[in-house]
């Protein structure tokens, strides 16, 4: 815990969670983007709809699900369907608005690699690869991005295109023939980003609380651009902060084994 | 015409070395029970196919029973990677390990145009992805009407397609219920289906748009009380998922992992997956 009384981690995820709205259809990604999504819908949107590639649609799971089809998300969601008809009828038919992806690997255009470090062929590391990401990106409306800052994560050249985010920049998405937004944000432990208008690459427009230009830029591997009118990420609120640590503290009670407390 | 057979005798006459088999669900229904029984058989030279290979596949490339893996997400799910495959695919060990790489819609695609017994499935996909690049399985067509350039990637079709179901009735129709995930289109894309169920009843008791299969497109129904852990059968009992974060550590370690193939899976029969699920049985 920082001396601000919240964590980076916190802070990213509550930044993450503002960006949606109550009329948002979001395809949901386990982990920081599973929490941010949840931490909305139990705060400022309470409507929003939440979607797991298992094909769970409508959610509201009380606890974060470790997997995308822990059970909870469709005991608790609208209506659950076969995972063939969520990737050919919601998703590629154009019905989800937000898609939020984290990155292994992302450079400042919002491509993602999740597929693997070094050659293809002869890995350094092989991560698990790109899932849903892939139709994800190119599918949803827009895309949102959430990633903790590293040299090692935000680099100048991804190893792999999983997601194609901006590509080069500039029209290359159009050029592809691909009509959706792609990356509008990324939210980090430090900044949140916006693409530039013409040339797409990812801009700080906004610092968490404490956090400098420094500070961003000594965890980032590419020349860091800030905007002209850099503002300060406002501090979680106490409800935002207690909200995000009760879900944690349910969602860890629940995978450790032990039967899941119930919201209060 | 009825086919309930010991989940022994259900492996043994389905599943034969070099077959293609898809042991499918979607992080619901996994047949773990299954798949155990498969390395306990030590069937060989496996094509195994699915969309997440998840702990069954890392448990079965682990004991080098494969020759390849088609599939779309190689992670253990909310936890990280499958360190057994990882193994495989960077060190060749206990094999090397040939890998075909989807994405899931292409893998949902495909599967949908096994069981619509059409040679290819066509998506709108992989638009600026590497994967096309790596994988000559990936191609694209062009929309007669349109012109717009559409992905392309083959039909899968397994010799044998194995999943958990809820039920059965005394006939053998099946039920499945909840996250149904892509087991109806693996069951009816493949030439032979064998499926575990949690229990058989008299009346499947479902309505009129529920995912039944029907008896006459299985070709073995074996009961196997909690089949699925740790994975789960909803209704039945919970995801266990503190298994799935233990399996991180037994995974991380050639020798830790051969100790639990031979305590868990070798040594043990299908009858222990009862006791595994006895504190997670659901509420309702």
């Amino acid at each position: 815990m920082s001396d601000l009384g919240f964590t980076p981690d916190e802070i990213m995820t509550i930044a993450a969670a503002r960006a949606l709205t109550n009329d948002d259809v979001c395809f949901v990604g386990i982990g920081a983007p599973s929490a941010a999504c949840n931490v909305a819908r139990l705060t400022h949107a309470p409507d929003i709809t939440l979607i797991y590639e298992s094909g769970t649609i409508g959610t509201a799971p009380d606890v974060l699900p470790l997997s995308i089809g822990d059970g909870e998300l469709c005991e608790t969601a609208v209506t659950t369907v076969a995972v063939p008809e969520m990737f050919r009828y919601w998703l590629q038919g154009g019905r989800i608005s937000i898609g939020f992806l984290g990155a292994a690997q992302l450079d400042r255009f919002g491509n993602i690699n999740t597929t693997v470090i070094g050659d293809y062929n002869k890995p350094k590391v092989r991560l698990p690869g790109g899932g849903g990401a892939p139709e994800i990106a190119s599918s949803c409306g827009e895309i949102y991005i959430t990633m903790k800052q590293s040299l090692r994560g935000m680099v100048e050249k991804i190893d792999f295109f999983t997601s194609f985010g901006h590509g080069e920049g500039g029209d290359h998405r159009q050029r592809l023939g691909i009509t959706t937004k792609g990356p509008t944000r990324l939210i980090t432990d430090l900044a949140m980003w916006k693409p530039d208008p013409e040339t797409k690459e990812f801009t700080v427009v906004s610092l968490h609380p404490g956090v400098t230009r420094d500070d961003v830029q000594a965890t980032c591997g590419w020349t860091v651009k800030f905007a002209d009118d850099l503002e300060e990420t406002p501090r979680p609120t106490e409800l935002e902060l207690t909200t995000l640590r009760d879900l944690k503290a349910r969602t860890e009670a629940a995978h450790s084994g032990g039967r899941k407390p119930k919201a209060a | 015409m009825t086919k309930f057979l010991s989940l022994h005798d259900a492996i043994a006459q389905n599943v034969h070395d070099g077959d293609v088999v898809a042991f499918e669900g979607f992080t619901h229904l996994i047949p773990i029970a299954a798949g155990h029984e498969a390395i306990r058989q030590g069937i060989k030279d496996l094509t195994v196919v699915r969309m997440t290979p998840d702990i069954i596949y890392d448990q079965m490339i682990g004991m080098g029973m494969v020759k390849k893996a088609i599939f779309s997400y190689a992670g253990n799910p909310g936890v990280g990677l499958l360190r057994r495959m990882r193994d495989a695919v960077e060190n060749a060990w206990p094999r090397p390990l040939e890998i075909e790489e989807h994405s899931h819609a292409a893998m949902a695609n495909a599967y949908e145009a096994g069981a619509a017994g059409l040679p290819c499935a066509i998506f709108r996909g992989y638009k600026g992805a590497d994967l096309a690049n790596v994988n000559p399985n990936i191609r694209s067509v062009t929309c007669p009407f349109t012109g717009e350039e559409l992905a392309a990637v083959p039909a899968i079709r397994p010799d044998v397609s194995v999943i958990h179901a809820q039920k059965a009735d005394a006939k053998g129709n099946v039920l499945v219920e909840g996250i149904v995930g892509i087991q109806k289109e693996a069951v009816l894309a493949a030439k032979r289906a064998v499926v575990t169920v949690e229990e058989v009843v008299d009346d499947l008791e479902c309505g009129p748009n529920a995912c039944v299969l029907p008896d006459w497109t299985i070709a073995a129904i074996a009961v196997v009380p909690g089949g699925a852990h740790p994975s789960y059968t909803q209704g039945y009992y919970d995801r266990d998922n503190s298994t799935y974060l233990e399996w991180d550590k037994v995974s991380a370690d050639r020798e830790a992992f051969q100790t639990w193939i031979e305590d868990n899976v070798l040594d043990v029969g299908p009858d222990v997956f009862a006791q595994r699920i006895e504190n997670l049985r659901s509420a309702a």
